[in-house]
């Protein structure tokens, strides 16, 4: 077996176990903790609509707030966006994936996908320097932000460096690609990156709490 | 003789080169081991722990925005005053001990035990330094309530014998006496008649049967009596059949403050039982921010089911009366800008009250830039204003709070909590500034039409 059939055969195997088993375990352990009921009076109703409705409002900053937050917000939606459409867009990975779903969509140019996925790591590495830098940052960050930063960071990078062929074998910079992917499916569900989900649970909690209340959310 | 530019602000707090910060206060209660301290911290901040509160810890990103929403940071840049950064030793320890994923931690001995100085230096944090306004909870890109969190961790902190001296006095003394002031039910009958005396106005007084139960805040008896009158007045325009009853009076309620759960419920039920007994079916609480997270919020779960009364803040209430027309008032030809009581509009949702009295009363109304559930906190809110040591910090931060209020240009500055009313004249006095709170409700009680039921 050589490396790229091992990262993509047991490799990429063990480690969709393994995000799958630790998002649900992560997931299950917050949802088994005891819910007290809520006696209050009502003001408006809270449930579910206000759950999606403060999930999809959170997405966006507030307008006090946004002078003070717009370089690390808009550094973080092309993070995010670069990410997703290199992902899920880039053809050879809807390839992938149809593959085991078997069904595939739309890509996007492999032109589009790269401009895409530089402007995802040079976002990321200035968010990077944001948290080196900025004293707040510095010093509520540990070891989670910054090893969560470099597993999410490197499947951009070994993918981005495929096409320059930098003196290595395709098979071989594909398997460091699918390795690092590997890292990253084995990382998500224990340390901050599982903001992926977790982020419907606090902000769906958040919106039911106070839309019931009729307060500002 | 030497006298002072009204116009500009006399920073007594600037730092300077001889500048020598004060000794470090770390306030204990009680003869505790550090040991059972830390234990105690931490065992009643995660009792009460449920799914919204566990994900909050698991989900925080630690992307720093909530440090732009502070005030404390904002005005001090200190990078301490994190709102996040604040509850990090109960974050620490629930990742450790309760997270889905503590058996590794602890394997691994990857989250540091927590010491009984970390728990001292974070008295300063959770209690000198927070509000518990809330302002953090908005910012959040993952929505969580950061408040919410430090309220819970003010529980661990009281257990442990751990918050500052002066709010746990008061949080005594009115476990004790019914009222952080000492307020006795005979001290409260005899302001009451003093205030219907002096403005001539009749106040019910332990009434067996009454429908509406009015409750006042120590601060309103004590340094703003005329409250009293004014419940009163706006009461009897209504048409209500209402009371004050001397074994339920007292609306604040610093066992929440403090994070002492079972003082809380003290306080509280002593206006649940009072209200029962007399059949009311509402109960009308004053001009006070807490005192209706309190009750409107948390009183039900307090008393472990349904209250079978409903609960008004009196800005909600004069909202309502004046839309039914129950009670009407003049207008009033002035500009008014308003101050949200955190507790009240941001995180009570009765935002919108105010502004339909404010309406009624046909003022020119400037709202604040970002006024209503985005304002600035008073910084005396969540116990901070009994707190001495942290006066020169509270009224650093209340500078924001000033630019936000002259930037209205608008001849009166309205609030509905006497609590807000407290720490605004206290800093009013000290920076001889030119704005002097007001109420709103004694606002509408001057000018009530006569024939308004």
């Amino acid at each position: 077996m050589d490396l790229l059939e091992f990262a993509r055969g047991p490799a990429l195997q063990v480690a969709a176990y393994i995000l799958v088993a630790g998002t649900i375990w992560r997931i299950v352990g917050i949802l088994l903790l005891r819910e007290k009921p809520d006696y209050s009076e009502p003001r408006a109703r809270g449930g579910l609509g206000a759950a999606l409705k403060v999930i999809y409002s959170r997405s966006f900053t507030a307008t006090p707030f946004k002078p003070a937050t717009l370089y690390p917000k808009m550094l973080a939606y092309v993070m995010h966006i670069g990410l997703f459409a290199v992902v899920l867009l880039f053809v050879p990975h809807i390839m992938f994936f149809e593959g085991f779903l078997g069904f595939s969509w739309p890509g996007l140019p492999n032109n589009a996908i790269y401009v895409l996925g530089v402007a995802s790591v040079a976002s990321a590495v200035a968010l990077l320097v944001r948290r080196l830098t900025s004293p707040v940052l510095r010093l509520i960050s540990n070891f989670d932000d910054y090893f969560s930063w470099f597993v999410s960071t490197l499947p951009l990078v070994t993918g981005l460096i495929i096409p320059l062929r930098i003196g290595f074998r395709y098979e071989d910079l594909l398997a460091i690609h699918i390795l690092s992917v590997v890292l990253l499916m084995i990382w998500l569900p224990f340390g901050k990156l599982g903001h992926t989900f977790l982020v419907f649970i606090t902000r769906g909690t958040t919106g039911m709490v106070f839309e019931r209340r009729g307060a500002r959310t | 003789m030497t006298t002072v530019d009204g116009r500009h602000t006399l920073d007594r707090e600037a730092e300077r080169l001889a500048y020598k910060p004060p000794e470090i206060r770390h306030d204990k209660q009680g003869d505790m081991e550090d040991e059972a301290r830390i234990n105690a911290a931490m065992h009643h901040f995660v009792k009460n722990f449920n799914t919204q509160t566990a994900s909050y810890l698991d989900g925080c990103l630690h992307c720093g925005m909530c440090a732009d929403a502070c005030h404390y940071h904002v005005r001090t840049d200190d990078p301490r005053y994190t709102p996040i950064w604040k509850i990090e030793l109960f974050k620490r320890t629930y990742k450790r001990q309760v997270g889905p994923f503590a058996f590794f931690y602890r394997l691994l001995g990857l989250k540091r035990h927590v010491t009984i100085d970390d728990l001292e230096e974070w008295q300063h944090l959770l209690y000198d330094s927070c509000t518990v306004c809330g302002r953090c909870s908005l910012v959040c890109p993952m929505g969580i309530d950061i408040a919410g969190l430090v309220s819970m961790a003010r529980h661990g902190m009281f257990k442990a014998g751990l918050i500052p001296h002066e709010l746990h006095e008061v949080a005594k003394k009115s476990a004790e006496t019914g009222s952080p002031l000492g307020i006795t039910p005979e001290k409260f009958e005899d302001r009451v008649e003093w205030m219907a005396d002096e403005h001539d106005v009749e106040i019910p007084m332990d009434v067996e049967q009454a429908d509406v139960l009015a409750v006042m805040s120590s601060i309103e008896i004590q340094k703003y009596p005329q409250s009293i009158a004014a419940t009163a007045k706006i009461l009897n325009a209504a048409g209500e059949t209402w009371t004050f009853r001397t074994d339920g009076f007292e609306a604040t309620n610093f066992g929440m403050l403090s994070g002492n759960p079972d003082w809380q419920k003290v306080a509280t039920m002593k206006l649940i039982d009072a209200a029962i007994k007399i059949g009311a079916k509402m109960i009308v609480l004053p001009e006070c921010g807490h005192a209706y997270m309190a009750l409107r919020w948390q009183g039900a779960n307090m008393y472990g089911k349904p209250l079978p009364f409903k609960v008004m803040h009196i800005s909600e209430y004069m909202a309502d009366a004046l839309e039914k027309g129950k009670i009407r008032v003049k207008h009033v030809p002035k500009s008014v800008t308003y101050h949200d009581p955190c507790q009240v509009s941001r995180r009570g949702g009765a935002t919108k009250a105010a502004r339909v009295v404010l309406d009624h009363l046909g003022v020119d109304f400037r709202e604040m830039q970002f006024g209503g559930d985005y304002n600035w906190c008073c910084g005396g809110g969540g116990g901070v204003v009994t707190i001495t040591r942290a006066d020169g910090l509270r009224r650093r931060v209340f500078k924001l709070k000033m630019d936000q209020v002259e930037k209205t240009e608008a001849d009166e500055l309205l609030s509905s909590c006497a609590n807000c009313r407290q720490s605004f004249d206290d800093s009013q006095e000290y920076f001889n500034w030119d704005y002097k709170m007001g109420s709103l409700m004694e606002m509408v009680a001057e000018n009530l039409e006569e024939d308004g039921s």
